[in-house]
């Protein structure tokens, strides 16, 4: 018997060695370039020129928080008008809104240009009424507005499913203790629904905060977020990777540090706590 | 389970016969030819990295130059692009991908050869070099001839919309008009970016002075409040729709602009402005040297050099195609304007390290702003 | 209210695929443009068949989604059995916190970190290039694994402890038991698992970004395209894909929808 256990354990070590390889070691060399120069002497200075990127870092959280907070007010009654529906429709509409993540995001963030655009769809359609034409494209409402395009679906899945697993008799309940339609929500809907909110969240501020396409496209290459500011030292040579590792460096803590307090909201005592 | 299996089994089929009919569909040129093509090199993949919409590519009936050369000598070419010098540096430099012909641009070659990263060209190898004007032979980057070949030749000029611009503009200072606040693209890559900050201020484009790029960005970050977008090839489609009124932007594209919106017009600048050759090299990592060295005779040969002189749409260093009365932009006065025309020109230079790096970190602080 | 609410859903469905029914539409402009619709052709689904770039680089990505899938499975399933076996709860959690590691962290800095080590070590042992097909596939197989173990544990969870011992018992070899016992019932774990890792490969975009070198998979090629003029045959080729995936997931469903109902009747 002992034998088979220690085969099952065992059956993981390749796992072990290419979680070792690709997932530790790539992460020690983000540190040791963030920590030295070009020629590979020991350095402090990569850490000292952040402050130049604090602008960066500080519109990368702003737009981060407000599509991720605008997401959730959007995805939230969305999943809540869901669970309302028969469960084929239910089921249908669910995969209405996850299938658009099918599709390439490049191509379906590119096509909002086609929309967006001063002489684009929306303008032609406004000045063919008589209206002045309006500017929609390159402003920071755009990138917000690719931002939540792309990462609804991350945000109403974990919603719904956490909302169509509470149970409607704890509703009936609620409705019998004379609870209000808010305070059902405020006191049953809601904390039922909470880890469901945390991990869409999560799914969203994480890809919002180091994204580089969604700016450029949809913001003209005139905002530089923090994924820009990667990108961009990453493509000017190699002498440019430290700082960018710094940057990195400094951009994965941020996002461990936000998960952390995060994961404070839900007491859910998973295995795997990050770090 | 297995449904599925086979569904996705049934789709890599359709996607591969697709792969397998995309062979078909072009029927090659009869092509007239000076230097020898042999099948030697067979089988061997040749890399090529080359900027974007830089080479004749079949569309409109025009000739596939890649296509052809994978006919003629069965090498199999895999052709990449990239959108400034710095990215294709970056590439190069730190040893992630191979290639084996590349064609950037002067200065940055200049930076190449300081740095050891090309090969020499065995020149017996390239019969039609005789083809290239003496004007783009021994130029300051490459004074032996010994790396380069050049390939297109081309100067930076102000693209305007005359719909929306009604004046003639004759100076780079309408890139800060506030009346065309909204309307206005720039160039996305700091060293041209720069270049017309400095003609607008009277500097060399080459200073190795801070303070000159200091003053420099002082003026990109107040020309930022008045810009619609910073591009690079996106602004084909921003030109060409009246999406955008004033663009500086690379001549010959300007002309491939005009060809599918006739109320774009250009001028160049009073201030002067940049002038550059971009031309074919091999990289020290080159895996395949004889057939980069077939690849670029290849670009020489009239038939093809005329082809994509055409449809690239820039001033072609070759001589064959420059006297041919045929070529589309013969005798062309953006292209090719006599001396009367000829604007104040100024090549880049590779600067040193430090000046560089100056720079390429202002930008960041331009972007930022 | 349910009038309202119904109106609600539709103007989110409205909203996700208004940029999609752009592409559809101007898939088949006649003109070059992406912008000004000129007439209706289908010229460029005619293109797109010269287009070689573009289906190298699909045959690229169908190729790497499925090799990391099948890949990332075997080796994730392995994993989830020998990580449950781990007695010290610190191992445990440990072990989970770096499975994490790929899925929670930003794309961007998982590319940037792998690339540093791809170049590196290339540089290390003297590679004349370091990044290519087999970069992009440990690349792709390393962000997959965390997705695959995350959804075969919950299952091997659920298995009774007892049944591969049993099976054992009955004269089965270890790896007879894996497979006649414990296989099938994680399957559907392990089946959902396979499904992520692929279409997550399919659609990666960041990280092939960093890793590529020459191997250029399909978002890659879109990328450089956006980067300068967009023709629609990039639209054309995504609606093609769209309609296939839609047609598969339809055929799908019904499916599953007929054999529940058969197995209700019964």
């Amino acid at each position: 018997m002992k034998n088979s256990a220690l085969g099952r354990r065992i059956i993981a070590c390749p796992y072990y060695v290419w979680a070792a390889i690709f997932i530790i070691v790539p992460l020690i060399m983000m540190v040791y370039y963030s920590i030295t120069n070009p020629v590979g002497e020991f350095t402090i200075d990569n850490f000292l020129s952040l402050g130049k990127y604090s602008k960066a870092f500080l519109l990368s959280i702003t737009y981060a928080v407000i599509s991720t907070i605008i997401t959730f007010l959007i995805a939230y009654p969305l999943s809540y008008a869901m669970t309302k529906l028969k469960i084929s429709s239910q089921r249908m509409i669910l995969m209405m809104v996850i299938f658009p993540m099918w599709m390439n995001f490049l191509i379906r963030t590119y096509s909002w240009i086609s929309i967006l655009a001063n002489t684009g769809i929306i303008n032609n359609f406004l000045v063919s009424l008589g209206f002045e034409p309006l500017k929609l494209i390159n402003t920071p409402g755009a990138i917000i507005l690719g931002m939540v395009y792309d990462f609804l679906p991350y945000m109403v899945l974990p919603i719904y499913t956490a909302m169509s697993k509470i149970d409607t008799s704890l509703l009936e309940a609620s409705d019998d203790l004379g609870c209000n339609g808010w305070q059902k929500l405020k006191k049953v809907i809601f904390p039922l629904t909470l880890p469901g909110v945390v991990s869409g969240i999560t799914m969203v501020f994480v890809p919002s905060v180091s994204t580089f396409y969604i700016s450029q496209k949809l913001g003209g290459n005139k905002t530089m977020l923090i994924g820009d500011a990667i990108e961009y030292l990453f493509n000017i040579g190699p002498d440019h990777y430290n700082v960018a590792s710094t940057l990195s460096l400094v951009l994965m803590v941020l996002i461990l540090i936000s998960m952390a307090i995060m994961n404070r909201f839900t007491d859910e005592t998973d295995e795997g706590v990050i770090i | 389970m297995k449904r599925i299996l086979s569904i996705i089994l049934t789709f890599c089929m359709i996607c591969s016969l697709c792969v397998v009919l995309s062979g078909c569909g072009y029927t090659y040129a009869e092509l007239d030819l000076r230097g020898e093509y042999t099948k030697e090199y067979a089988g061997t993949t040749l890399n090529v990295y080359n900027w974007g919409e830089y080479i004749s590519d079949g569309s409109d009936d025009s000739i596939d130059t890649v296509k052809e050369f994978e006919h003629l000598t069965g090498i199999r070419v895999n052709y990449t692009t990239f959108d400034s010098n710095e990215t294709m540096y970056s590439q190069i430099k730190n040893g992630g991908v191979s290639y084996d012909v590349i064609i950037p641009s002067d200065y940055m070659i200049e930076r190449l050869i300081n740095e050891d990263m090309l090969l020499k060209l065995d020149t017996s190898k390239l019969t039609n070099l005789d083809l290239i004007d003496n004007k783009y032979k021994g130029l300051y980057f490459d004074e032996k001839d010994e790396f380069t070949v050049a390939y297109c030749v081309g100067m930076v000029g102000l693209i305007y919309n005359t719909k929306k611009v009604k004046q003639t503009p004759d100076s780079w200072n309408i890139l800060w008009d506030k009346k065309y606040k909204d309307d206005i693209l720039m160039f996305n890559n700091p060293r041209d970016a720069f270049a017309i900050a400095q003609f607008m201020l009277g500097q060399d484009l080459n200073s190795t002075n801070k303070s000159d790029w200091d003053k420099a960005a002082v003026l990109l970050k107040k020309q930022k409040k008045y810009l619609q977008s910073y591009v690079m090839d996106e602004v084909y489609g921003k030109m060409e729709t009246g999406e955008a009124a004033l663009a500086p932007y690379y001549a010959g594209d300007f002309l491939t602009m005009y060809e599918n919106n006739e109320d774009l017009a250009f001028v160049y600048p009073k201030e002067g402005t940049n002038i550059f050759v971009d031309s074919a090299c091999i990289p020290k990592n080159a895996q395949n040297y004889e057939a980069a060295l077939m690849f670029i005779n290849f670009l020489l040969e009239p038939d093809i050099a005329l082809a994509n002189a055409e449809y690239i749409g820039y001033a072609s260093p070759n001589t064959s195609v420059v006297n041919n009365p045929d070529y589309y932009y013969y005798g062309n006065e953006i292209l090719y304007p006599n001396e009367a025309n000829t604007p104040k020109t100024q090549y880049f230079h590779d600067i040193d390290n430090e000046i560089r790096n100056y720079y390429e970190n202002l930008w960041i602080d331009v972007k930022l702003y | 209210m349910k009038f309202l609410s119904k109106l609600y859903i539709a103007l989110i469905l409205v909203f996700l695929y208004a940029p999609i029914l752009v592409m559809f539409i101007f898939s088949f402009n006649s003109a070059e443009s992406v912008w000004v619709f000129e007439g209706f052709s289908l010229d460029w689904y005619k293109e797109l068949i010269y287009n070689s770039t573009m289906l190298t680089a699909l045959r690229h990505t169908l190729l790497i989604a499925i090799l990391s899938a099948i890949i990332s499975t075997v080796l994730g399933t392995a994993a989830a059995i020998g990580i449950l076996q781990l007695r010290k709860k610190i191992t445990k959690s440990l072990v989970m916190s770096v499975t994490n590691i790929p899925m929670m962290n930003a794309d961007i800095v998982t590319g940037i970190s792998l690339m540093l080590l791809f170049v590196f070590f290339g540089k290390l042992i003297g590679l004349n290039e370091s990044l290519g097909f087999f970069t992009v596939l440990i690349a792709h197989i390393t962000f997959n694994l965390p997705y695959v173990i995350l959804s075969v544990m919950p299952k091997l969870q659920q298995t009774d402890k007892h049944l591969p011992e049993a099976a054992l018992d009955l004269g089965c070899t270890p790896l007879q038991a894996f497979f006649k016992a414990v296989l099938p019932s994680i399957m559907p774990g392990v089946f959902s698992g396979f499904i992520m890792a692929f279409t997550l490969s399919l659609d990666d975009f960041v990280i092939s970004y960093f890793t590529c070198g020459h191997y250029q998979t399909l978002p890659i090629v879109i990328y450089n395209m956006t980067k300068k003029t967009v023709t629609p045959d990039a639209y054309a080729l995504s609606t093609i894909i769209f309609v296939t995936v839609f047609v598969l997931l339809i055929l799908y469903n019904t499916m599953q929808n007929n054999s529940e109902r058969k197995v209700a009747r019964r």
